[in-house]
Formats: structure tokens, C-alpha cells, sequence
């Protein structure tokens, strides 16, 4: 018990690390997906994940917000540790954006409806300023005339940048990307990635998940690979891309950079 | 041998413009042609339709309306011994005994209070239905809360005598639930407050509508056993349908939680009440509810039947909410959750309202066979319309050959008209919803 107080009180709040990831693992029944992750994030710190299919960067990224359990270690993202108390996780999941492969929109709202629900019920703001606020963000996502549409009469491009403003609107500190151009044609890739190269610019705290390496290459600090689970590799873009450390590493660099 | 290919033969050179479709409008011959008449196969297929039709429809036609009689006051208006035609329904059966097929034995005095009772549904079904309605939320409320109490009023008389000690036990139940309130909400870290609110506004509810039912209105009493006809069979299909949604809902996300204690609750409930037959659920709750309780608590022989039938069509409906739930895809509940909705507000704001709209055929077709199996209640000796029909058919007084076929085309107009009338109304809904959606 002790031990566990001393831990509790070595987290300072004001630390710079916006998330900290400790000896973090993670089992699906009995397959062992995260093993031994630690990561330290600092503020407006932009952080690109690859790997192959399969060795567990959703599932870190998932772990930020609780959209997955971890078993075992600590995740604090913002000065709140995570754990099965539901106000800290509502806590965390308020200070955290998330963009999703498949944009999650609300089929059955509206543009503006899906950007202005979370302001309105979770920050509880009047209807008006939430409308404000969101017309302000479609327009930075440069669909405004697009408001009063349904999701389904949208191309993904354009749903992406609303799934985009949808999360901005909640003013988040850190917003998390899980493979947001995948599912997209090529034709519409690079409007969403240009939202999030502006994203960047702005100073935002970002982990992204992506094979996007050149996105990787102009805005991201530090680029990760991860394999089986790990983080096998972790390095500036330049040194990560020219200079590959492991063997795996360089495989992976190989198959996608042909 | 060469294989270059003529590429000019199958690049185009120039931009293609868009065409208008060919026309596809044809003359009704064609469409005969086409629809009826296509191959050997469909065209005998026609034909022994349209037999079928030539069979059935004239001999009905010519019963229900040709040969009907339409006025008498007695069995002579229908007896071809007596002077009348026998072979064509006899509708003046249906006029003389209207009133009793609508009101049942209701004390004939007191009728204009089912009719009123009847205007009051039609304007809380109409507020509802109609999408567009103005101030619908005052609708729900009316319909929800103001419309029952008024509907009890009216219908039994009210004035329901509460004893002192029944209103202390309330005043101590309502400072209980305040009380549990208030601890739910010290210890999840909520807002004391709201839950002061809340609490009071439950409390203040149930008081004002058991004060309203307390009140003596100089109504007179007609109690349930002389109820009957169309308005217990609009009454038992009212509370069905109004109680077995919000139940059914809830019985489906218990289903689903994670908390074993509900989850297993919800099954039991669902997998219970669903694998017996409706009328041992009738039986059982008009003679075994009475056992479970106090012995000075006794539940009105019309509650009894209102209630099995309204859990019976709630485990139904639970079902196929789950239905509607398990389509969901998991992406709206991260969606959700990831935007920091709370469990209520995702279900409430984003997984109900698409999940239903899924489940609306299945949803109508509950409602339609709650409606249908109001004429069960029969069993345990409530007089629905079926049950008043069957009564008035051997009244001696309409002793005729075509009486009993009469009542029945009568009670099958009656459900028909009703259960048409939903499928019809729940197919306009599916495609005002579905439009916003498409492409």
C-alpha cells in the first residue's frame, strides 16, 4: 500500500509529459497484444505510429482513451491516471480527440448536429455557441456548405474533415488519428491529410497512426515502428527513414517505400 | 502474329455527354404483356388468379353488401321464415347491438364519459403520430401522464378514497426515494442538487396524480367488471402498446449490459414470460398475482389481464430491440464514447434512435399482435369486443342463420382497419426516416 502511495504521488500534474505510457501491457484472452509499452509524450509533441497489421498500434492508441483496457502498468495522459473510475476516464476522454479509419459519423444527424452533440451534452454550452463553434471549425476544414447535410450524402474525404472538426470542437489537448486515410480513395487522401499537416502546425498534441510516410517525414518529431506488440524502433523522421536501426525496421521501410 | 491491340477502337477521343435514359413509358398493353403475360409459366399463373378472384370475390361482395339487410329491429328482419332475406349479413344485428359492442355493460348514464375517454386517445394518438404536430413534448406529456390520469378519472369515477394511513406510507416511500437519491448522488460525486430535483419532481408527480385520482369528482362509480367491448379492447391495446416500448427497451439493453446481476435478471424475465403461451400468462396473472401480495391489496380484475399482457409484449419487444442493437456497429459507440458521451447519452443521442429506426417493421409487427391478442383477455372473463360479440350472438331476439357470420365480419372489419392503419403509418415513417439518409 505504501509503495502504491509513494507511485501515486511521484506523478506531478504539471509534468510536461502529456501522456505517459509505463510498462503498459495488454492481453486479448490469452493473446499478449501489448507487451511492455512505455512512451512519454510531451505537449504539442507530434508523434507518428507504423507497423505492420497487427502489432498493436491501434490498440495503444485505443488504450490513451479507454476505448481499451489495459491489464497491467499505468497510463496518466494529461495528469489523470487511468483506471476503471468512470469520471477520470470522462475526464480523459474530454481533453481527447480521436479521428477513426472508418469516421464513426452519427448517420442520422447532420454535419452540424454530429459536430455541436458533444459541446452541448458533455460540455453542457448553449445550442448557439455550440453552432458557432462548429461552423467555425467546418469552416477550417473548408466544408461549411456542407453543414446541414447528412454524412451518407458526403464523399469519405469530406466526412473524414467533418469526423475532424467533430473532435475540434470539444477543444481537445490531444488528438489521437487511428489510420485516417486508409479507407479513403487516393484521389481524397491528401485534403485530410492537409488538415492534419495544419493541425500540426498549430501545436497540437498528435499520435498518429498511419503509413502516410510523408506526412511522417513533414510534420512529425518522432516516429515509431512497432512490431509483435512493441516498440521496436523510436527516432527523428530523418534518422528513422535514413538510417533504420533493426532488422525489422528496415524490411517494413523496404516493402513501403519501394 | 501480332498482338497490338486497336487501341483508337476503344479509347474514346471525345468527352462523352450525358444522355437522357431511353423512354421507358409503354401503353397498358404492354404492361399486360409484360407483367401478366410473359411466358407460359406466368400466364397460367394469371389465370388461376384471376379464377381465384372470380371464385371468392363475388359471393362476399354479394353477401356483405348485395344481399345485406340493412335495417330491423328484430331476428324477422333476417329470417326468410319470417318474412326478411337470410342469405345476405345482417347489419341491423351490427346497429342494434352497437352500443354494447362499444361500451360493453357500462352504465348507460355514464356512456358520455367512455366517449370523451375515446376523443381524448384519438387527440393524444393524432398529436403523436402526426411528425410534424406542433409542441409534441407537451404531446408526450399529455399522452404519458395527463391522458391516463383523466382516462382513470372519467372511466372508474375516480374519487379513489385513499385512507390516512396510504398517504403517510407515501409521504414516507417519496422521503425515502429523495433520500436514496440524494446518497446515489454523494456517492457517484454527482450533482446533490439535480438529484434534490429529480427526486422531488418523481415524488411531486405521483403525489398530484394520486391527490387527482383521491379527488371526488360527483362522477359516479362504474366499476370494471361492467366495462367492455371496443373500449376494453382499445384500452388493453393502449397500455400494451404504450408500456411494452419503453419496457421491451429496457429489458433489451439489460440484456446486454455487463453487469451480470441485470443482465441475468433481463433473460430470465424475457425467456420466462416469451416461452409460455399468452393465455397461461393471462391465467397466472389473474390468479396468482393475487397471491403474491399483501392480503389486504387486491389488483382490479381488469389490471390483472392489462398487466400480463403488457409484460408479454414486452419480453416480445425486447427481443427485437436487441435485434435492432446488435446491427449497430461497434464505430457509433466509440464515436460516441471517444467524444466523452456518458452511457445514457450515447444510448439516448446515438445508438436508440438508429437502432429503432432498424427495428421499425418488427416494432409494428409486436404492436399488431399485441393488438390482436387483446381478444384473449377473454379467457379470464373480460368482456372485449370478441367476447361481446360472441355474447350477443345467441341473444334470441337475433336468432338469424347469417348472425354469427355478421359479428365476425364485423369484429374482422374492426381489427383490420386498426392493424392496416399501423402497417400503413409505420411504412410512411420508414421513409420519411430514410430519406434524410440516402444518397
Amino acid at each position: 500500500m505504501t509503495a502504491q502511495t509513494i507511485q501515486t504521488a511521484a506523478i506531478d500534474p504539471k509534468a510536461e509529459a502529456a501522456i505517459q505510457l509505463i510498462d503498459v501491457h495488454k492481453w486479448y484472452g490469452e493473446f499478449h497484444v501489448l507487451r511492455d509499452i512505455n512512451l512519454s509524450v510531451r505537449r504539442g509533441e507530434r508523434i507518428v505510429i507504423c507497423g505492420p497489421s497487427g502489432s498493436g498500434k491501434s490498440t495503444m492508441i485505443r488504450c490513451i482513451n479507454r476505448l481499451e483496457e489495459h491489464q497491467k502498468g499505468r497510463i496518466i495522459v494529461d495528469g489523470t491516471e487511468l483506471t476503471n473510475d468512470l469520471k477520470r476516464i470522462d475526464e480523459v476522454r474530454k481533453d481527447v480527440g480521436m479521428v477513426f479509419q472508418h469516421f464513426n459519423l452519427f448517420p442520422h444527424l447532420t454535419i452540424l448536429e454530429n459536430c455541436t452533440l458533444a459541446p452541448i451534452w458533455v460540455k453542457k454550452m448553449p445550442k448557439k455557441e455550440a453552432e458557432e463553434i462548429a461552423m467555425h471549425y467546418l469552416k477550417r476544414v473548408k466544408i461549411p456548405e456542407q453543414a446541414n447535410k447528412y454524412p451518407g450524402q458526403l464523399s469519405g474525404g469530406q466526412q473524414q474533415r467533418v469526423a475532424i472538426a467533430r473532435s475540434l470542437c470539444m477543444s481537445p489537448k490531444i488528438m489521437l488519428f487511428d489510420e485516417p486515410t486508409s479507407a479513403l480513395d487516393p484521389e481524397m487522401v491528401k485534403e485530410v491529410l492537409d488538415t492534419m499537416v495544419g493541425l500540426a502546425e498549430e501545436g497540437m498534441t498528435m499520435l498518429c497512426v498511419t503509413h502516410e510516410m510523408g506526412f511522417a517525414r513533414q510534420v512529425a518529431d518522432r516516429v515509431i515502428f512497432m512490431d509483435y506488440g512493441q516498440i521496436v524502433e523510436m527516432n527523428t523522421p530523418d534518422e528513422f527513414f535514413k538510417n533504420p536501426q533493426h532488422e525489422r525496421t528496415k524490411l517494413f521501410l523496404s516493402q513501403i517505400l519501394h | 502474329m501480332s498482338t497490338t491491340v486497336d487501341i483508337p477502337r476503344f479509347v474514346q477521343a471525345k468527352q462523352v455527354e450525358a444522355l437522357p435514359p431511353p423512354n421507358l413509358a409503354r401503353g397498358p398493353v404492354a404492361w399486360i404483356r409484360e407483367n401478366l403475360f410473359s411466358g407460359p409459366f406466368n400466364t397460367i399463373l394469371t389465370l388461376v388468379v384471376f379464377y381465384l378472384l372470380y371464385v371468392s370475390v363475388p359471393p362476399l361482395m354479394k353477401f356483405l353488401f348485395i344481399d345485406a339487410v340493412w335495417s330491423g329491429t328484430d331476428r324477422a328482419a333476417c329470417r326468410a321464415d319470417m318474412g326478411g332475406r337470410e342469405t345476405g349479413a345482417c347489419w341491423a344485428f351490427i346497429r342494434d347491438k352497437i352500443s354494447y359492442f362499444t361500451y360493453g355493460s357500462y352504465t348507460v348514464s355514464e356512456r358520455w364519459r367512455v366517449d370523451i375517454f375515446f376523443a381524448l386517445l384519438a387527440i393524444g394518438v393524432g398529436w403523436l403520430l402526426w411528425l410534424r404536430a406542433p409542441r409534441r413534448d407537451l404531446g408526450a406529456i399529455y399522452f404519458f401522464w395527463l391522458f391516463p390520469v383523466f382516462s382513470y378519472i372519467l372511466l372508474t369515477g375516480g374519487n379513489a378514497d385513499f385512507s390516512g394511513r396510504f398517504w403517510i406510507g407515501f409521504l414516507i416511500l417519496g422521503a425515502l426515494l429523495v433520500a436514496l437519491l440524494a446518497f446515489l448522488a454523494v456517492i457517484l460525486k454527482a450533482s446533490l442538487r439535480t438529484a434534490l430535483i429529480i427526486g422531488g419532481g418523481i415524488v411531486g408527480v405521483i403525489g398530484i396524480t394520486l391527490a387527482l385520482m383521491d379527488m371526488d369528482f360527483g362522477l359516479r362509480h362504474v366499476p370494471t367488471a361492467l366495462w367492455g367491448g371496443i373500449l376494453v379492447t382499445l384500452l388493453v391495446a393502449t397500455v400494451g402498446i404504450v408500456f411494452s416500448l419503453p419496457f421491451g427497451i429496457l429489458l433489451a439493453l439489460g440484456r446486454r449490459s455487463k453487469l451480470p446481476i441485470v443482465r441475468m435478471a433481463s433473460v430470465i424475465f424475457i425467456e420466462f414470460v416469451r416461452g409460455v403461451p399468452l393465455i397461461t400468462v393471462l391465467i397466472m396473472a389473474n390468479t396468482m398475482l393475487p397471491l403474491f401480495l399483501p392480503g389486504d391489496m387486491t389488483v382490479d380484475r381488469l389490471m390483472r389481464p392489462l398487466i400480463g399482457t403488457a409484460f408479454f409484449a414486452s419480453a416480445y419487444m425486447a427481443e427485437v430491440v436487441r435485434g435492432g442493437l446488435q446491427a449497430m456497429p461497434k464505430g457509433q459507440y466509440e464515436g460516441a464514447q471517444s467524444l466523452g458521451l456518458s452511457y445514457p447519452q450515447m444510448m439516448i443521442l446515438i445508438i436508440l434512435p438508429q437502432a429503432l429506426r432498424i427495428v421499425i417493421p418488427g416494432i409494428v409487427n409486436t404492436f399488431i399482435g399485441l393488438f390482436k391478442d387483446t381478444s384473449l383477455v377473454a379467457i379470464v372473463g373480460i368482456f372485449d369486443l370478441v367476447k361481446t360479440i360472441e355474447a350477443s350472438r345467441i341473444d334470441p331476439n337475433w336468432a338469424a342463420p347469417s348472425i354469427s357470420l355478421t359479428g365476425y365480419a364485423f369484429a374482422a372489419l374492426f381489427y383490420f382497419i386498426f392493424c392496416f392503419g399501423m402497417s400503413r403509418y409505420s411504412l410512411g415513417v420508414e421513409r420519411r426516416l430514410a430519406s434524410g439518409h440516402k444518397r
